[in-house]
């Protein structure tokens, strides 16, 4: 398979007409997000948004089935103290293990994410890519979370690491494709934009932040420029494209001010696990916590949480 | 570029909870008298002027109405102290009274915020963490400059003016004060001020801070009313600068009634001036689009859109590629 654009109707866009980013405006701008009023009912309804939102994730090398089984069960039972709560949107782990997570979670409503490419490096020839990408959606993956190829992006092959998600999206077939910009290898906001538009246009269904595994990882100020480049993506094209910012987010305060963020650049349209997710491992406990707070009073200690 | 048609929601959904802040903690009085000589006194026109909440258009006080004697009286007793103690007194010595407001402004800084967003109709915001904290931190740099006035213009002999006239707008109520009164005490003149008929509170509550910081009788005086009362003040003889800051049409007033005589003015006015962003080199290019679009529209709405540099209208040259987008 050559790497010519694998569908003609994806167009790798002119990036330098993607506008530069006011750096000092996102500051400000992400600062005045931190400044709004959420609490009591807005608060509970906002640490349920976020729960549900939550990508549970795992990827270590030292993962086992066993683990990854735990994890699928605290999925579907957060915290069965309390009643009525949300389940997280997905289970996120590594190919090898995606055949364990389905089992674990079948029927349960709950996707199963899968990184793919060569995570976290994205340094492997494209057909070894794309043999990932389909074992893990063989296995039974709804999700592929795949890396771009930085070092031809900042070398400003462009062309290259286009054709390449365009290829990795044909290999997903039905399964969504996520598409990690590795922000923190980026250097720029304005590369960041770039990365995101040209992701977009190359067939993503969401885009995200980070691996997780490169400082910094999610920050609000690359979120705020990826939703920015979201919304234009969406006047341009009338397409909804998905957001993942993941690394770094684990308190639940943290996370509000990232709903505050959406809900005020992309609208309601996006507050949804659909469209909005939290690639995280210890940000579930943390609202877990806080929404015990919220309804007795008194803060819970960690002991009564599970671990993984 | 055109209006997109694919439309974002901003309605409904997730709510944010209301956070009103209260107003129990202030203390507004149902009258204010003339300050005058260091006392709150009565008006020698014997008349009062409501002040409202613009947002209820319900009375907030009740502000005494300043004629020509009154502003005589205020001027006479400006004079006196001017000639007693404080153009006399040591700077060093001037400037600790200066750092007491200061400080008495930090220190009640949750109640003026409060009544300025009550009397002038800005949001609780602006006041809170722009006019209110700016206006004190004002009369701190300007008390730090009092006793190194004569360093810093070598040279020059620095010295002191008169009687300062100084009449201010309604849109930075405290803030405007601020910029007034604080230099020209730092510099050993006495001032009459007079705040905009609809926004006096504040400069009420600033006349007690100055009672309190114990400055000496007279030093400044604090009149209030509308146009008349301005009038006064500017064709009084015994006033040595006056300081407008306001209107086009009232500065035009001013400056025909002082042409030919002796005061020194000093005026600003409104200044609704378009944006204009030109092109710049490409390496300086960054950032540029967005940050002319945030600041313009920053400087729009700032203090409800009555900001001096308000921008109402904008020019761009800038070429197609950036991307200022009008978007109603």
């Amino acid at each position: 398979m050559t790497l010519a654009a694998v569908d003609t109707k994806r167009k790798l866009p002119d990036l330098d007409r993607v506008p530069r980013v006011d750096e000092v405006g996102v500051n400000e701008r992400v600062a005045r997000f931190q400044s709004r009023s959420i609490k009591k009912e807005s608060k509970l309804e906002a640490l349920q948004m976020v729960l549900s939102m939550i990508d549970l994730t795992t990827l270590e090398g030292q993962d086992t089935p066993g683990k990854v089984r735990q994890l699928c069960q605290k999925a579907m039972h957060l915290h069965d103290a309390v009643p009525g709560l949300p389940h997280v949107a997905a289970v996120c782990v590594y190919p090898t293990m995606v055949s364990v997570a389905r089992k674990a979670l079948e029927g349960r409503g709950i996707h199963i994410a899968s990184v793919a490419t060569a995570f976290p490096s994205g340094q492997a020839p494209l057909n070894v890519k794309l043999e990932d990408t389909r074992m893990a959606v063989e296995q039974g993956a709804d999700e592929i979370d795949m890396v771009i190829s930085r070092g031809a992006f900042l070398a400003g092959d462009h062309g290259f690491v286009f054709d390449e998600i365009a290829a990795i999206k044909e290999a997903c077939g039905d399964a969504h494709l996520k598409v990690i910009l590795e922000t923190g290898e980026l250097g720029t906001l304005d590369r960041v934009r770039r990365a995101g538009m040209l992701a977009m246009h190359a067939g993503a269904d969401f885009i995200k932040t980070s691996t997780g595994k490169i400082q910094p990882a999610a920050t609000m100020q690359v979120t705020l420029v990826m939703l920015q480049a979201i919304r234009d993506y969406f006047y341009e094209t009338g397409r909804m494209v998905g957001m993942k910012p993941a690394g770094g987010i684990s308190s639940a305060k943290l996370a509000i001010h990232y709903l505050v963020m959406l809900r005020e650049t992309l609208g309601n349209a996006w507050m949804t696990p659909e469209w909005f997710r939290f690639g995280a491992s210890s940000l579930a406990n943390d609202v877990l916590m806080q929404i015990v707070k919220q309804q007795t009073g008194v803060y819970q200690s960690a002991d009564y949480f599970s671990k993984d | 570029m055109a209006t997109p048609e694919n439309k974002l929601a901003f309605e409904g959904g997730w709510e944010y909870s209301p956070a009103p802040e209260s107003t129990d903690h202030i203390k507004v009085a149902k009258k204010y008298e003339l300050f005058i000589g260091g006392e709150f006194v009565k008006p020698e026109s014997g008349k009062y002027f409501d002040t409202i909440n613009p947002a209820t258009e319900a009375r907030l006080s009740r502000v005494a109405l300043a004629n020509a004697a009154d502003v005589d009286k205020a001027v006479k007793a400006a004079r006196k102290a001017y000639n007693g103690p404080w153009s006399r007194m040591k700077p060093a010595e001037r400037g600790k009274y200066i750092y007491r407001i200061a400080r008495i402004i930090q220190e009640r800084a949750r109640e003026f915020a409060a009544i300025e967003s009550l009397d002038g109709g800005k949001p609780i915001r602006e006041a809170r963490d722009v006019d209110v904290p700016l206006a004190a931190a004002h009369f701190f740099y300007y008390a730090g400059w009092a006793d190194k006035l004569e360093y810093a213009f070598p040279g020059c002999k620095v010295r002191p003016m008169g009687v300062a006239g100084q009449i201010i707008p309604w849109n930075f109520p405290l803030l405007m004060a601020s910029w007034k009164v604080a230099p020209a005490l730092a510099c050993g003149n006495t001032v009459v001020l007079k705040p905009a008929e609809t926004t006096p509170l504040t400069a009420m509550k600033l006349a007690e801070v100055v009672a309190d910081a114990g400055l000496p009788e007279g030093v400044v005086n604090i009149v209030t009313g509308a146009g008349d009362t301005g009038a006064g003040i500017v064709s009084h003889p015994g006033v040595d600068k006056i300081a407008f800051t306001g209107s086009t049409d009232v500065g035009r007033i001013i400056q025909k009634a002082l042409a030919g005589s002796k005061k020194n003015t000093r005026s600003n006015w409104a200044a609704r001036r378009p944006t204009s962003s030109l092109p710049t080199r490409p390496s300086t290019r960054r950032s540029r689009a967005s940050s002319t679009a945030s600041s313009s529209t920053r400087g729009t709405f700032v203090a409800p859109g009555l900001g001096c540099s308000c921008r109402s209208r904008s020019r761009s040259r800038l070429s197609e590629n950036s991307r200022i987008a009008w978007r109603r």
